[in-house]
């Protein structure tokens, strides 16, 4: 392989890796801009995602329809989560919300794992497995359908953020909470419809995933991290940059996994993160809009 | 009235979601609850001379498994494993004319938890010999108070540190990490490839494989390319395997338990590299197959004779053991025996042979002749302990095997 055919290798493998860490970092944003807290159980509904989707296809379930029934099913999960561990805190403080979220990831890592077991699942790609041939490398079809998902994804909550009136509304509430009270928008439904949202989102990556880079319930805190990085790099509160944060994040890893040391690479990974930190406090991109 | 309404909304809304979680997740083919398999005669084995039934006081031995926790695929066949054996050994007269007990205790993957259940078994059940733990963690946690409380400890982990330096008391079955590299790069020798690249998951089991292939290289002439890490939670291993290929290796050495490995596969395949790629015994499982798929193929290690029992010649030595012990468990659990089954198998028959050597139920006596255990035929391998190797084994316990559509074939 020719140096500009790994080149073109690396920034792809970092590409697609880091529009996961985005995906993960949107969902995490989307809820602190409707409750101030970070869900730290987002990477579990990564998690839940593939799981689900893995059972219901052994259950002969088609790959379509488990797809949509897994995305269903941890939207509920975020729902009853936030009834039952955010809904009854809704006067205390942001930490110990936050550690009510840590709590809530223990119970489904826990939970998966007395379901499912400890061991790795996979899903069967959805296009084939025949790789792409790019340069002198490839690339997994099943990659562009995450790529592909998570473009579409970003979009779509960023036209809803912009044009439905549910949108504003959450945009609002991020804005000025007593104030968006004030005209008569309801605390309680924004933060419910956040957790859906990020919850629809972070299992549809779940889901989208699996089949490339496999599935286990122990691997829900490796996704909540990297996202909650990627979301701290773009600025929390901004969903595009947390997605630009992953992507830089996920090219990073990949570059100093290819020309420095795969050992090293999550560490000179953070240590960009917190260089752009000191260069910019306010992240990539600042503040403006959910 | 609207208000009660709504309440009474939201409360058969929320039950309604609990509900439908609950059928998503029973739905989901949860692991098959081990069913209670009525006893049935066993299957048709040698036909031996029935001995008297066992009397008196039970003979105890304890046993420690990772029954639970993330060790569970290692933990719980070896548990089932024990259980079987039981059975057959009380069948077949006991040990020294006494009923065995085997006493399993858990120990969640955890070492406190190990630590826990070794001192409740000295102390406790006063057990003459302990066979597990199922890893090097937990046996590494128990390893000095079984040496201090002189009871003899035959461990199902591989690390090299159990037996390496050699503890008096402290035994162990599995083939270790040494042999697997060795027989590694045998396989390199025989193909004439000089340069390879080493990719290891960065935990205890990686980095052992590292250390060995290391200095194994260096004595074989084997230049290591380039040597590449991933963590254990990583999913997507590309970059290193771009980097790997664009120094043309003549060959790929994996080392590593699953899944990671199986990603390696699976990324190296999408990037086209073709040589030939090998993994270490770690991944003998189907767990590993299965994870990587169609990239499984053409994958080749070096593994216990277990997972080929089918395939090994019929003169081979271990051939009669191994078909015994494979139909006696698949028809009990209807699936068959792992790797780590086979290591329970050794432990448990290792332990209960001193037994019967030393006469008598006494702890010193019984490792006396565990060490003293010659041409011990297991699933491992051929077991030959002395004062200063506690593993017994050679590289002779490893068969070369290739995968080909999805299964084990022995390619020797």
């Amino acid at each position: 392989m020719s140096l500009a055919d790994q080149l073109l290798q690396y920034l792809i493998t970092g590409v697609s890796v880091g529009m996961v860490y985005g995906l993960v970092g949107l969902g995490i944003t989307i809820i602190f801009n409707a409750t101030g807290i970070i869900n730290f159980a987002q990477g579990e509904f990564v998690m839940l995602g593939g799981m689900i989707a893995v059972a219901l296809t052994a259950a002969r379930l088609p790959l379509a329809a488990a797809v949509i029934l897994a995305v269903a099913a941890v939207t509920m999960v975020a729902l009853v989560t936030e009834r039952l561990a955010i809904r009854p805190l809704r006067g205390a403080s942001v930490i110990p919300l936050i550690i009510a979220t840590i709590g809530v990831s223990l119970i489904l890592q826990g939970g998966a794992k007395l379901v499912w077991g400890p061991e790795a699942v996979r899903l069967p790609a959805f296009s084939g497995e025949q790789p792409i041939r790019i340069g002198g490398g490839g690339i997994d079809p099943q990659r562009l359908w995450v790529m592909g998902l998570a473009a579409l994804s970003v979009a779509a909550v960023q036209l809803f953020f912009k044009y439905t009136l549910a949108g504003k509304a959450m945009r609002a509430c991020a804005i000025n909470r007593a104030a968006a009270r004030l005209v008569g928008i309801s605390i309680d439904r924004m933060v419910r419809l956040s957790f859906a949202m990020s919850a629809a989102l972070a299992a549809l990556g779940g889901v989208v995933l699996t089949p490339v880079a496999l599935m286990q319930c122990s691997q829900g805190t490796h996704y909540t991290l990297t996202g909650f990085l990627a979301a701290v790099l773009g600025g929390l509160g901004s969903g595009l940059g947390a997605v630009l944060g992953g992507i830089l994040l996920g090219i990073v890893e990949s570059l100093s996994a290819g020309f420095i040391s795969s050992g090293y690479s999550k560490a000179i990974a953070l240590a960009v993160a917190l260089v752009v930190l000191w260069w910019r406090p306010e992240g990539l991109v600042r503040r403006r809009q959910a | 009235m609207k208000v009660v309404s709504s309440r009474w909304m939201q409360v058969v809304g929320v039950s309604c979601l609990v509900v439908v979680v609950a059928v998503a997740f029973s739905l989901s083919g949860c692991p098959p609850k081990p069913e209670p398999t009525p006893p049935g005669p066993m299957p048709p084995g040698p036909v031996k001379p029935a001995k008297p039934a066992p009397t008196g006081e039970p003979v105890k031995i304890g046993a420690i498994f990772s029954v639970t926790g993330p060790a569970s695929p290692l933990g719980d066949p070896e548990k089932k494993t024990v259980e079987l054996l039981v059975e057959q050994i009380n069948a077949d007269g006991g040990v020294l004319g006494r009923p065995l007990e085997v006493i399993v205790k858990d120990d969640k993957s955890e070492p406190t938890e190990a630590v826990l259940a070794v001192k409740d078994l000295i102390e406790g059940e006063e057990v003459v010999a302990v066979i597990g733990p199922s890893r090097t963690p937990t046996t590494m946690a128990i390893k000095d108070i079984c040496q201090e409380a002189a009871v003899p400890l035959v461990s199902c982990a591989a690390g090299r540190t159990i037996t390496d330096p050699v503890a008096t008391y402290v035994f162990a079955v599995p083939q270790t990490n040494t042999l697997a590299v060795e027989a590694c790069f045998d396989y390199l020798e025989r193909e004439g490839i000089d340069q390879a690249a080493f990719i290891y998951a960065a935990n205890s089991y990686g980095e052992d494989g590292y250390n060995n292939a290391k200095v194994i290289a260096a004595e074989r002439g084997v230049e290591l390319v380039t040597v590449e890490t991933f963590g254990g939670e990583d999913t997507d291993m590309t970059a290193q395997l771009t980097k790997i290929k664009a120094k043309s290796p003549g060959a790929i050495v994996c080392w590593g338990t699953n899944p990671g490995p199986a990603i390696v596969c699976k990324n190296a395949q999408t990037l086209g590299i073709d040589v030939p790629m090998l993994q270490s015994h770690g991944v003998a499982n189907m767990k590993f197959i299965e994870l990587a798929g169609d990239a499984a193929n053409g994958v080749q290690l070096p593994a216990g004779r277990l997972i080929v029992y089918d395939q090994i010649s019929p003169d081979d030595p271990q051939k009669a053991v191994l078909d015994e012990f494979a139909a006696a468990y698949k028809a009990k659990y209807d699936k068959p025996p792992n790797t780590f089954a086979g290591h329970a198998y050794d432990a448990l028959w290792i332990t209960v042979n001193a037994l019967e050597a030393a006469g008598e139920v006494d702890r010193a006596k019984v490792r006396d002749a565990v060490e003293q255990t010659e041409e011990f035929v297991g699933t491992a391998g051929i077991f030959n302990y002395s004062a200063e190797d506690h593993n017994g084994l050679t590289a002779e316990a490893f068969v070369w095997v290739k995968i080909v559509d999805g299964n084990w074939m022995l390619s020797e």
